[in-house]
């Protein structure tokens, strides 16, 4: 570990990329590991997408530019694995087995659960159904395009499973933002912070972890998850093949994974997201109890999208989503 | 092509001053209308530059009035991401480069083109108007691959200028077309040659100074030009002004910074616009 | 050779006779290779990709993938919203067009909007969006209509924005170049100004107009950081099916519907700018 920090310390830099500062605590994950070990992080590309990443990694191969690090949702890093050196953290054995890649290529760092968040202006939303009533007319949004990025295609999913659905069959999600969209409550308006602080997205469809009152900068900010629906949604840490800072991306894996009390997982879980080694920490007792406690409580059994499950989304949404909504 | 010409010439074949012969009942008729489509129009362009400059003007709970989005311009640093003024200062060199790059490739060329070259003129001129059909999206599509090559000698963003040239080809052209197309390129070239002129002297010191309203027609247009760019500085990974500003609008809920730059940053390029349509005048009447 | 003819006193340029030449169109090389590299490989690389399929073989069955109902819905998203916002923008332009020329050409005014338009024609992108939001939005400065998220409508109000400024620059040396001797000759035979317009000015504006408008419907064609930042929950326009394509994280990316969807712009682009260009021949030709 020593040989290492001193190996990353030489060179000094590290590319990361589409780590937005207000997303899971990555604004002081960032800094902490600045200050700790004396190397810059160059974060482009705050707003990316996962296949932004991958393919900035492709298209800057060779370039001292290139992403040294990243962190993709689980459809991407699958099918790039032939982009990723494998590597095992310290606290590999602590990753539960099902939230790894055996050979050490990609390895899950932490998650979520879909929920809705919004305004206390509408009192406390009890169901999914209320969404259609003429209160919220105008109000509801995604938090982004469900056939590009991966929180909107869990947002319909969440929808279709409240609803009814199956993980397998996106349908009733699809038809429930139809519905939304007929009775003029649906927002096609792009749902960001300034877009919620100013009030034209009063209702957004989001992570819990960016839903968190104190992110979003307005007070009272409500949660609210459908009751008996958990769709979790992890997203995974993998390392460039050709990395311009081999070193240096190595220790950053050894900072997120660390269970100290400063350590990546901890500041991921002050974030309000739930970090991989969540249940070894707390038997541990290294995890952060004010935190934990603090996170959104879901009842139900997690569900996680699989693959397949995830591309036949994809594939339904491809061809439904514009009919539905536009 | 006629198109884009100018901001602040006087077209040379326009009459002195206000119309003549106009009956008053026509000229009253006129007036009115004239007022009412700047009153409408005026409002319409404000609004929303109002808007923005109230925002700017927010403080941190909605009612208040503070000055710090304005102050942040100078300070604001999101963690991770370089500061706000560093982008500023990448986009206005970024800016100044490309003007000079422009100029020294489109100047040279359209003069040469102009005196020997004629048969290339419709070429030089569908060339120029290809980056208006080109979408900046699909130009980054294909630029990756050159890009990747370019970063081995430099990782700056300044490296955009090598793009942003192109992109400003089509208003830069039409600015400098109408400029040389107001002079007697070719007997001031004849008449330089016959003193002793070589070619270089002809070009740069004999026919640009009298192109200098058209060239800082394009000088301008390509500053806007750059100053606004955001699709494929952000496509390729380098943070512009517009980038940052982007960045800072989706991570941020407190906007503010957001607007106050923005809104400099159109304050400024009015300025200098408004600059270059009294300069432009008073080297005309001092041409007698 | 004009050299030749130039030297009547006598006197030849130093070097002349010295050295062979090489063929006069040599000086315009720097500006065809930086015009070749920078622009046309990358478009010639986005035309490759989108006949070949991920596995590199050519597939030039790609290209009826233009018949798919959903792809076509794009370019009909696109079609419509650059109609609206041409239109509007075009008609719009030239009223304040007029405005602005028929005043006096040193005036304040003159250069105030002069100087607005070549500012606004570049603005665009997340501070429009925003602009707009805060302006005309569920907790806006001015009213919030319901008709205001539908597509193409806010969005193409939006779009006006810069296309009236656009026009406003491109248009305005078509109306200096009526010259009022024009207009006094028709008066002078009788006309009243609804004949003057009908006959005279009308259809000599006509070419510049059109041009214009083309101008703005090409331009609108390749607007993405708008609408991106304004609605970006489907794809309504071919440019933000585009980024989809080449961004999506949830398996749905492929370079070579990106690449085939550029190519489509590219030819809607390109004959729309064929258009323009044989129109502005027609329009030069009055405006001499």
């Amino acid at each position: 570990m020593n040989a290492l920090v001193t190996a990353a310390k030489k060179e000094g830099t590290l590319n990361v990329i589409a780590l937005p500062p207000t997303w899971a605590n990555y604004g002081t994950i960032i800094n902490t590991f600045e200050k700790k070990y004396g190397i810059t992080v160059n974060s482009t590309l705050p707003d990316g997408t996962s296949q932004q990443e991958v393919d900035a990694v492709k298209q800057e191969n060779g370039s001292p530019k290139a992403p040294d690090v990243l962190d993709i949702g689980l459809a991407v890093a699958l099918a790039n694995t032939k982009l990723f050196a494998p590597y095992e953290v310290s606290t590999w054995s602590d990753i539960p087995a099902a939230q790894k890649d055996p050979s050490g290529l990609w390895y899950e760092d932490y998650g979520g659960y879909m929920a809705i968040g919004y305004e206390s202006k509408f009192g406390t939303i009890t169901s999914l159904s209320q969404l259609l009533t003429p209160k919220f007319k105008g109000a509801v949004a995604l938090n982004g395009n469900p056939t590009a990025a991966n929180a909107a295609l869990n947002g319909v999913m969440l929808a279709n499973l409240a609803e009814g659905g199956t993980p397998s069959n996106i349908s009733k999600g699809v038809a429930f933002f139809h519905q939304l969209k007929q009775v003029g409550n649906f927002n096609p308006i792009s749902a960001t912070g300034a877009t919620i602080k100013a009030g034209s997205t009063p209702v957004v469809f989001n992570w819990d972890y960016l839903n968190l009152s104190s992110y979003v900068g307005v007070p009272g900010w409500k949660v609210f998850v459908p009751s008996g629906v958990a769709l979790g949604g992890y997203y995974a840490q993998a390392i460039n093949k050709n990395a311009p800072h081999p070193a240096a991306a190595r220790l950053w894996e050894e900072f997120l994974y660390s269970q100290a009390s400063t350590g990546g997982q901890n500041l991921w879980l002050q974030g309000g997201a739930r970090p991989v080694e969540q249940q070894a920490m707390t038997s541990a007792g290294t995890i952060d109890t004010s935190a934990a406690t603090a996170l959104p409580t879901v009842s139900g059994t997690p569900v996680f999208l699989s693959q397949s499950q995830s591309s036949d989304a994809a594939t339904y949404l491809a061809t439904n989503w514009a009919n539905a909504v536009g | 092509m006629a198109a884009i010409t100018s901001v602040g010439e006087t077209p040379i074949a326009a009459p002195a001053g206000r119309p003549r012969g106009m009956q008053a009942g026509r000229r009253r008729r006129l007036n009115t209308f004239r007022y009412v489509v700047f009153t409408l129009f005026g409002a319409f362009f404000l609004i929303p530059l109002l808007a923005m400059l109230r925002f700017s003007l927010e403080g941190a709970k909605l009612g208040t009035w503070s000055l710090s989005a304005w102050r942040q311009i100078a300070s604001y640093q999101g963690s991770g991401i370089p500061p706000l003024l560093s982008s500023i200062e990448i986009t206005l060199e970024l800016a100044v480069i490309t003007c000079a790059v422009m100029l020294v490739l489109l100047v040279p060329t359209m003069i040469w083109v102009q005196l020997r070259v004629r048969w290339l003129t419709r070429t030089i001129e569908v060339l120029c108007l290809l980056p208006l059909t080109i979408p900046a999206i699909v130009l980054v599509v294909g630029l990756g691959e050159i890009y990747n090559r370019i970063q081995r000698f430099s990782l700056s963003a300044l490296m955009l200028f090598w793009i942003y040239v192109i992109l400003a080809l089509p208003y830069a052209y039409r600015a400098l077309a109408a400029g040389l197309g107001g002079i007697d390129v070719k007997t001031l070239s004849e008449a330089a040659r016959s003193l002793g002129a070589s070619w270089f002297t002809v070009i740069v010191r004999v026919i640009a100074p009298n192109m200098r309203q058209g060239i800082l027609n394009a000088v301008l247009l390509t500053f806007s030009l750059v100053l606004g760019e955001f699709t494929i500085a952000y496509l390729l990974l380098y943070t512009n002004l517009q980038v940052e500003l982007y960045s800072i609008s989706r991570n941020t809920p407190n906007a503010g910074v957001l607007f106050s730059t923005s809104f400099a940053a159109l304050l400024f390029a009015f300025a200098l616009l408004m600059i270059l349509s009294y300069a432009g005048r008073g080297r005309r009447r001092s041409r007698g | 050779m004009t050299v030749a003819a130039t030297t009547k006193t006598g006197v030849r340029p130093s070097w002349a006779g010295r050295r062979p030449h090489a063929p006069t169109w040599v000086g315009t090389v720097p500006f065809l290779a930086y015009v070749a590299i920078f622009l046309l490989w990358p478009t010639g690389i986005v035309v490759i990709d989108a006949l070949k399929n991920p596995d590199g073989a050519w597939a030039f069955s790609n290209v009826s993938e233009f018949g798919n109902p959903l792809i076509r819905g794009y370019f009909i998203g696109s079609f419509k919203l650059c109609l609206l916002s041409a239109a509007a923008g075009s008609v719009l332009g030239a009223i304040l067009a007029y405005a602005v020329a028929s005043g006096d050409p040193d005036g304040l005014i003159r250069r105030l909007y002069l100087s607005v338009s070549g500012v606004l024609a570049q603005f665009g992108g997340v501070t429009l969006a925003f602009a707009f939001l805060v302006t005309i939005g569920p907790v806006g400065l001015l009213f919030h209509a319901s008709w205001y998220f539908d597509f193409p409508w806010g969005i193409g109000l939006i779009y006006t924005y810069f296309q009236i400024p656009l026009m406003v620059l491109v248009f305005m040396p078509a109306i200096d170049g009526l010259k009022v001797q024009w207009r006094e000759a028709s008066e002078n035979l009788g006309s009243s100004a609804w004949q003057y317009w009908r006959y005279v000015g009308g259809p000599l504006l006509a070419p510049a107009f059109l041009g214009g408008a083309l101008l703005l419907f090409a331009n609108a064609l390749s607007a993405f950081a708008t609408i991106q930042a304004w609605e970006n929950q489907i794809a309504y326009i071919v440019p933000q099916q585009i980024s989809t394509a080449m961004s999506s994280e949830v398996g749905l990316s492929s370079v070579n519907e990106a690449s085939l969807l550029a190519l489509g712009l590219v030819i809607m682009v390109a004959v729309v700018m064929t258009i323009y260009a044989l129109l502005q021949r027609r329009a030069a030709r009055w405006l001499r």
